[in-house]
Formats: C-alpha cells, sequence, structure tokens
C-alpha cells in the first residue's frame, strides 16, 4: 500500500473513531428510549448540534493536522531516508543521511552514516588491498614478459591443448624466418596467442614429449624432455620441454601447460657436418696416400739392391703422394677453415648496440666523452660481447692513461665478410712495441680484471686488430676486424612502427582457453577475432574488381594482438583504377610482382582459423572472398561480425555508421587510416569498445550479436 | 707350383710396391684395376689368395666379396681385403661378408706378408 493511501485511510479511522462511539451510544440508546424520550432528546441535540459538530470538526481538523505532522516525520521522513540510504548503498558511495524530524529519526540517520562510515573504511581497506595485490602481480607479469621477450632463446609456453599463452619475440622472428610460404605472412600465421603449437610442431613428438614429462614427473625425476623436430620446410629444430605444474605447496601437483624452448639448429648441423666431412678428408683421405708411400718406403729400404728403374718408380711413387697429400690438406684448410677453428660460442649482435654500450660503459667508468662518426647500423657481428665490450674500455682506459686523449671516437664499416669497429684518437704517436706489450697483457680497468689479454679476446673472434694512423687528421685508431653475421632473423621495421609500448605476447587467462570451436553461445569478451579490412580496385565484384589488399589483426580475450597482423598486398592480374589511387594510396608499382589471390587466400584462411570474423560493412569485404571461392576453393564459413551492423544496435538513432564517424563517436584515438591494415586496426578498437556496450543491451553471446545485427535496418541493405 | 695373387685396387701407386713385394716373395701376381676387371681375373687366373680394395670405381671391393662368395667355385680363395677406411664397422662388414683378412692403410708390408703367408699355409 502507498504511504499516500495509507495516510487516507488514517484519516477515515480517525473520523470514525471520533464520531463512531458517540453515534453508536445515541442509536443503541435511541432504540432504548420511548416516543416521548426520543421527542425530547431530538428537541435537546438539534438545538446544540451546531456546537457538537462544531467541536467534532475542530477536533478532527485537530487530529488530522497531527496525524499529517506524524504522516510527515515518520513515514515520507524514513521514505526520504530509505532511499537516501539506497543511494549510499549502490551510485553514490559518499552521500550521507542529513539528520532531520524527531529526535529518534535524527538518530536513526546518525546511526546509518556511522554504518556507513565504517562500511567505507573498510572497503577503501579492501580497495587498497586489492589494488596493492594486482599492482604486484601486474608487476611480477611485466617483468616476466620482459624477460621473456629479452631472451636469446625461442620459448613458446602451450596449455595442454597445444594452445600458445606466451611466446617471445625470439620464436615470432624464429618461426617467421622458418615459414616458407608464397606471402610474407605466412610465419605470421604460425605463431600467435590461442593458436595451436601443432601447426609448427609434430603433434605426436610434442605429445610423447608430455607423456615422457607425466611419467618422470610420478616417478619424482626431474620433469623435463628433449626432442629433435622437423618442420614442413625441412629445418631441424631442437626443442626442450619443462612442465608448468598447476598447484602450490603440499598438495599433489598436476600438469596444466609446458614450456618449450626451440632452437634452430639446421645451422649448427650443417657447420658440424662440415667439421665432419673436413676430419674425414683429412683422415680417411690420408690413408691411401700413406699407405702407398709406407709400402714405397718400406721396399726401397728391404730391397737395396733393385734396378734403378725400379728404384725411380718407387721414389717418385713416395714423392707423388706427399705433393698429393700436401695438396688436400691446403685444399681442406681452405675449404673448410671456418668450421675447422675451435670456435667460442659467438652470439649475433647488432653492430651498434655493442657500441652503445661500450659507449655508456667509458663514459662511466672513465669520465671520457665518446663520439661516433660514421656507423653502419645494419651490421651484425658475431662477437662474445662481454669480452668484446671488456677489450674496447680496457684500450680506452689505456690510451686515457697513456696519451690523456679528450675525447674519443668510434666508426663502424664492413667489407664483405668483415667488420670494422675502429676505436679512434687524436694526438700522440704510439710505438708497435707499446701497443704490443698492450696487446699481451692481461686486462684491468679499474678494480675489474679480466683473465683474458686483448689477443685472447682477439683470437676467440677470430678476428684481427691492428692501430693504423690518419696522418691528415692527425689521428690514429685502433682496428678491430670482427666476423659479420649474416642474422637469420631480420629486425622487424614494421613491428616497431605498429607497436608502442610493450608486446602483446602473453595470455595466461588462455590456460582455461581449451575449446577450439567457435562456440556461439560464448561471451563475445570470450572469443578469438580476426579483424580485417580489404582494399579492391572498386566497389563492384560482381564486375571484375578485385582485391589488392588485405590486413587484418587478431583479438583474442579482449585483446587486440597487435603483433599477430596478416598484411599483405595483392596482384589483381589486371589494371588498377586511376581513380581509385588517391583512396587506397595503392599504386601499380606496388601491386605487381606481389603473389596473386591464389596463393594470398590459403594463408589468410589460415590466419583466420578457428576464429570469428569481424569487418566493417562486412558484407562488402565478404562478397569479394565469396567470389573467390569457387576458384580458390576456400571457403570463410566462420561466423561473421559487422562493426557497421553493430554500431547501429548500439546507436540506432544516429545518422551515420561509417567507421570514421563511430570513432570519434566512441573516442578512439588512431594514427593514420586508409591501408587495410590500419582500417582492421580501427575496427578491432571499436568493436572492443562496443563489447561492454552491447553487454549493457543484454547482448552478450556471440549468437545475441548475431541476432541482434540481423535485425538492424542496415543489414536489409544488400550488396 | 708358386702360391698366385691377384691385386686388385684402383690406385697405381699401392698396386707397385704390392706387385713388387709380392713378386720378390716368390708369389705369381696379376693386378686388376677395378671390381669388374676383378671379377674377370679371378675366372680366368684362378688366383688362390685376393688382396682386395674396399674403395673402387665401378664395383666396390665388398661388392666382388660378395659377388665372389656367392659362387661355391670361389670357396677356396681367400680374400684379404684394403681399405683406407678405419672404422671398426667397416672390419666388422668387411669380415661378414667373406672376407678372410683385413689390412687398413697404411699397413705394414712386414705384417701383410706375413699375413699371406701364414693364410696360404707357406712357412
Amino acid at each position: 500500500m502507498k504511504a499516500k493511501h495509507r495516510f487516507a485511510l488514517a484519516v477515515i479511522v480517525l473520523g470514525l473513531l471520533m464520531t463512531g462511539p458517540f453515534v453508536v451510544t445515541s442509536l443503541l440508546v435511541w432504540l432504548d428510549m420511548k416516543d416521548a424520550e426520543r421527542a425530547m432528546l431530538t428537541d435537546l441535540l438539534l438545538s446544540r448540534l451546531p456546537v457538537g459538530t462544531m467541536m467534532t470538526l475542530f477536533g478532527f481538523v485537530l487530529g488530522v493536522l497531527v496525524l499529517h505532522k506524524l504522516f510527515k516525520q515518520y513515514v515520507e521522513g524514513l521514505l526520504r531516508m530509505a532511499e537516501t540510504l539506497r543511494l549510499m548503498l549502490s551510485a553514490n558511495r559518499n552521500f550521507r543521511v542529513t539528520p532531520e524530524g524527531p529526535l529518534e529519526v535524527q538518530q536513526l540517520a546518525r546511526a546509518a552514516n556511522d554504518l556507513a562510515q565504517q562500511r567505507d573504511v573498510l572497503m577503501d581497506d579492501v580497495d587498497a588491498q586489492i589494488a596493492r595485490a594486482k599492482a604486484s602481480v601486474e608487476e611480477e607479469k611485466n617483468r616476466l614478459a620482459a624477460l621473456m621477450s629479452e631472451l636469446a632463446q625461442a620459448v613458446v609456453v602451450c596449455n595442454l591443448d597445444g594452445r600458445i599463452l606466451l611466446y617471445n619475440n625470439r620464436a615470432r622472428l624464429q618461426f617467421k624466418a622458418l615459414a616458407q610460404g608464397p606471402t610474407s605472412v605466412s610465419g605470421g600465421t604460425l605463431i600467435g596467442l590461442g593458436r595451436s603449437i601443432f601447426s609448427i610442431l609434430e603433434k605426436n613428438q610434442v605429445q610423447h614429449a608430455q607423456e615422457v614429462i607425466t611419467q618422470r614427473l610420478n616417478s619424482g625425476k626431474t620433469a623435463l624432455s628433449n626432442f629433435i623436430t622437423t618442420t614442413r620446410s625441412g629445418q631441424l629444430l631442437r626443442a626442450q620441454m619443462v612442465p608448468v605444474l598447476a598447484g602450490s605447496g603440499e598438495e599433489k601437483k598436476t600438469l596444466s601447460g609446458y614450456v618449450l624452448t626451440v632452437e634452430n639448429i639446421t645451422r649448427s648441423l650443417e657447420q658440424e657436418a662440415r667439421r665432419d666431412q673436413a676430419l674425414h678428408s683429412l683422415t680417411e683421405g690420408s690413408r691411401s696416400s700413406l699407405g702407398s708411400i709406407r709400402a714405397a718406403i718400406t721396399n726401397l729400404i728391404d730391397y737395396p739392391e733393385m734396378e734403378a728403374e725400379l728404384r725411380e718408380r718407387f721414389i717418385r711413387v713416395v714423392d707423388d703422394e706427399a705433393a698429393r697429400m700436401s695438396q688436400r690438406l691446403d685444399q681442406t684448410m681452405a675449404e673448410f677453415s671456418d668450421s675447422m677453428k675451435t670456435r667460442w660460442p659467438l652470439e649475433d649482435i647488432l653492430a651498434i648496440d655493442l657500441i652503445a654500450a661500450t659507449q655508456r660503459r667509458i663514459e662511466d667508468k672513465l669520465q671520457l666523452p665518446i663520439k661516433t662518426e660514421a656507423l653502419d647500423d645494419t651490421l651484425w657481428i658475431k662477437a662474445d660481447s662481454f669480452s668484446l665490450l671488456f677489450a674496447l674500455v680496457f684500450l680506452a682506459a689505456k690510451l686515457q692513461d697513456h696519451y690523456a686523449p679528450r675525447e674519443l671516437r668510434f666508426r663502424l664499416s664492413a667489407e664483405g665478410k668483415l667488420a670494422y669497429l675502429d676505436l679512434i684518437w687524436a694526438g700522440a704517436v704510439m710505438s708497435a712495441e707499446t701497443f704490443y706489450t698492450w696487446e699481451m697483457e692481461t686486462m684491468q680497468v679499474g678494480e675489474e680484471t679480466s683473465p683474458l689479454t686483448l689477443r685472447d679476446v682477439i683470437d676467440r673472434h677470430g678476428g684481427e686488430i691492428w692501430f693504423q694512423r690518419e696522418k691528415a687528421a692527425q689521428r690514429a685508431f685502433f682496428r678491430f676486424v670482427l666476423p659479420v653475421a649474416l642474422p637469420e632473423i631480420a629486425s622487424d621495421l614494421d613491428d616497431k612502427a605498429r607497436s608502442t609500448g610493450r608486446p602483446e605476447y602473453y595470455d595466461f587467462d588462455l590456460f582455461n582457453f581449451a575449446d577450439k570451436s567457435i562456440d556461439l553461445e560464448r561471451k563475445l569478451s570470450d572469443l578469438a577475432y580476426t579483424v580485417f579490412d580489404t582494399e579492391t580496385t572498386g566497389l563492384e565484384p560482381s564486375k571484375g574488381d578485385e582485391i589488392i589488399q588485405i590486413g587484418a589483426v587478431r583479438v583474442i580475450n579482449n585483446r587486440l594482438l597487435r603483433q599477430e597482423v596478416f598484411n599483405q598486398l595483392i596482384d589483381p592480374e589486371c589494371p588498377l583504377k586511376p581513380e581509385s589511387i588517391p583512396i587506397h594510396g595503392i599504386t601499380e608499382d606496388m601491386v605487381r610482382g606481389q603473389p596473386t589471390i591464389d596463393a594470398v587466400l590459403p594463408a589468410f584462411h589460415e590466419f583466420c582459423e578457428d576464429t570469428v570474423l569481424i569487418a566493417h560493412n562486412a558484407a562488402f569485404d565478404m562478397r569479394f572472398l565469396q567470389l573467390k571461392e569457387e576458384r580458390t576453393g576456400i571457403r570463410f564459413s566462420q561466423p561473421v561480425l559487422d562493426t557497421l551492423l553493430l554500431s547501429a544496435v548500439v546507436h540506432p538513432n544516429q545518422e551515420s555508421h561509417k567507421l570514421d564517424v563511430i570513432l570519434e563517436r566512441l573516442g578512439v584515438e588512431i594514427g593514420s587510416r586508409h591501408n587495410a591494415l590500419e582500417d582492421a586496426l580501427a575496427t578491432a578498437a571499436v568493436f572492443l569498445k562496443m563489447i561492454p556496450l552491447l553487454e549493457e543491451m543484454g547482448i552478450v553471446t556471440v549468437r545475441q550479436a548475431l541476432e541482434a545485427c540481423e535485425k538492424t535496418y542496415f543489414a536489409r541493405i544488400k550488396y | 707350383m708358386a702360391h698366385k695373387i691377384l691385386i686388385v685396387d684402383d690406385e697405381p701407386n699401392i698396386v707397385i710396391s704390392l706387385e713388387f713385394l709380392m713378386k720378390k716373395e716368390g708369389f705369381e701376381v696379376a693386378v686388376a684395376n677395378d671390381g669388374e676387371e676383378a671379377l674377370a681375373k679371378v675366372a680366368s687366373f684362378f688366383p688362390d689368395l685376393m688382396l682386395l680394395d674396399v674403395m673402387m670405381p665401378k664395383k666396390s671391393g665388398f661388392e666382388v666379396c660378395e659377388a665372389l662368395r656367392a659362387d661355391p667355385a670361389n670357396a677356396n680363395l681367400q680374400i684379404v681385403m684394403l681399405t683406407a677406411k678405419g672404422r671398426d664397422t667397416e672390419v666388422a662388414k668387411g669380415l661378414a661378408i667373406g672376407a678372410d683378412a683385413y689390412m687398413t692403410k697404411p699397413f705394414s708390408t712386414k705384417e701383410l706378408v706375413a699375413k699371406i703367408k701364414s693364410m696360404l699355409g707357406v712357412a
């Protein structure tokens, strides 16, 4: 019952209470009376009725006023307070009840405020604790991610289904380098969060290794397993697997995933094989010759009286075979010199990185300013960077002690397979003898000593060092000659442009992301998506317009994976329309020589595997893909979401659902646009912004999103 | 009657020494320069013992040995394999397919002569 109704009822009850007893009493008395008495009473009453009514009315009004006052204070006041309390409970935590009305109500209000206060303190405390815990977890995660990304080994972490939860940059580059396909992205499609490791490594082998680990775990041994596998492109990989165990402390630990360290050993095996070959040619190859020499010599010794002609022949055998052996030795040395040297493990390092590190160290240790001259910043060298850096600092310290140069300079150049790292100083001339002693003494810089000499370091690199004068410039330099590395993995400039901040190479939530099929009842925020865009020669696929670029990016577990992209230009095998070139910025020169759609679609299809497709105005892009179905035999059968339609669902009253407009409406900041990859990135960002808006409308699952899209007006426009 | 020895090797520099040595030791000697010639010479020369090099063009020493052992007519022919490969596995293979002895180059000619003599039962 509403408060107002109750008030009305109370008024009626009051009226009845004031008049009721009198009326009832009067009625009972009336029924008991004789006619004469009744007449007398009527007379008596009628004459005094106005006074009585007046008094009754007065009393009634007074009663109503009191009632109203009480109602205002106790009922409405409490109701208001209840509302305020609700407000404090949900929307506005900091709101407080204003103590008003009667004392009791005020006391209640104060008590409620005190309770709220106490609650706030507790909640703040909990929040603070959560924030602290979160921060430390986040920090640990970041530390781990940073560690992983800097590792020189390729590391991949998988859950038990072989889904990739984490991989580092090295792994990405290594697998990219492994990939051999018609498009530049075939490698990129192999590795990715949530993808299956079995597309890279042989499934049986991985599972076998997993079994070995389980067995070893059960028997209490170190759980570790090694295997060697070949990739589709024939490269040899050595993988080491260690388990990720769930559960801690006393409880029994169970396998929840594994860490794979993968190394490409094709090269080292090749090198080993070459070394074997060299060894073989030196040993077994010498046996025949030695055999002939030995037999001939023995004959010469044992039968000194033999005829001169025969003796001559035996001597020729010895001469001939000795010459052959020398020749073979020379040949082997020339051919296998690289693999014959005992090699100190050298790593491939970008030479300018080494120089930058050395520069910091010298400035820090010696307070000696360093400048750089011409630096070849693309040069990779094979180096043991620690000893090489020490040697450079050592030389700098020596120069400082003996010649006190004001500054030192670095220069970097390359000639064929040799890299020249020059340490330049101006002024005094040094003698070859001095340098010789420097070369041979064990190195020391301040407190730090090394067991090595400069010569050791140089030998370790199979390099050379000398000093040389530049008379015209009145200066001299030490030249380190070091082996040039041909990095198997080129640095990916594309990535640098694309990503800001730390790459998204891990997602531990994926430990529970087992189901690989696309379940339409899954939450929008839980799925893996491929957001893509195409550039085309024109707007009419049925009239021969063709795709000239596909750009795509993955979204998984509500995160945009900027490193996992597909970006491919395509040769349309027909001339571009001049009027379209300003729109997509793609020229004839750019598409000629690119793979054709027949080669690109399979790679793109692989990239999209197990994901929901998303595009802005998807119908348009899908039409182009569908028209190629017959020719390529490739079908994109997964569900497709359209951000244009989703925008119409979320904001049905807005006029425009163009990508630019949506970006602005949703406050998405995006750099440049209008190439396929950038548009795909923008679309992905828009989609992520839309997920919570859709959830507010009760659209939570993929199926609901698909259904809502179908109902929008825009869905009826067909291409 | 002198024992007959067939020397099979494609390298003239070793053949010349072996031929000289065997003749000096009083054997009747024939020479073959590859595997096929060796098989032909066995059929025409009827050697008692064969010095057989492993690494040869056309037919390797292993193949020659196997071919000879496949024919019971040659059961009495003794085969000494000579090889420039020093690996145990190859020695084992040579003996397994029917060689009677195995010498790895470079070998001592004295030992070779002693071995041949003991195999032929010549004191």
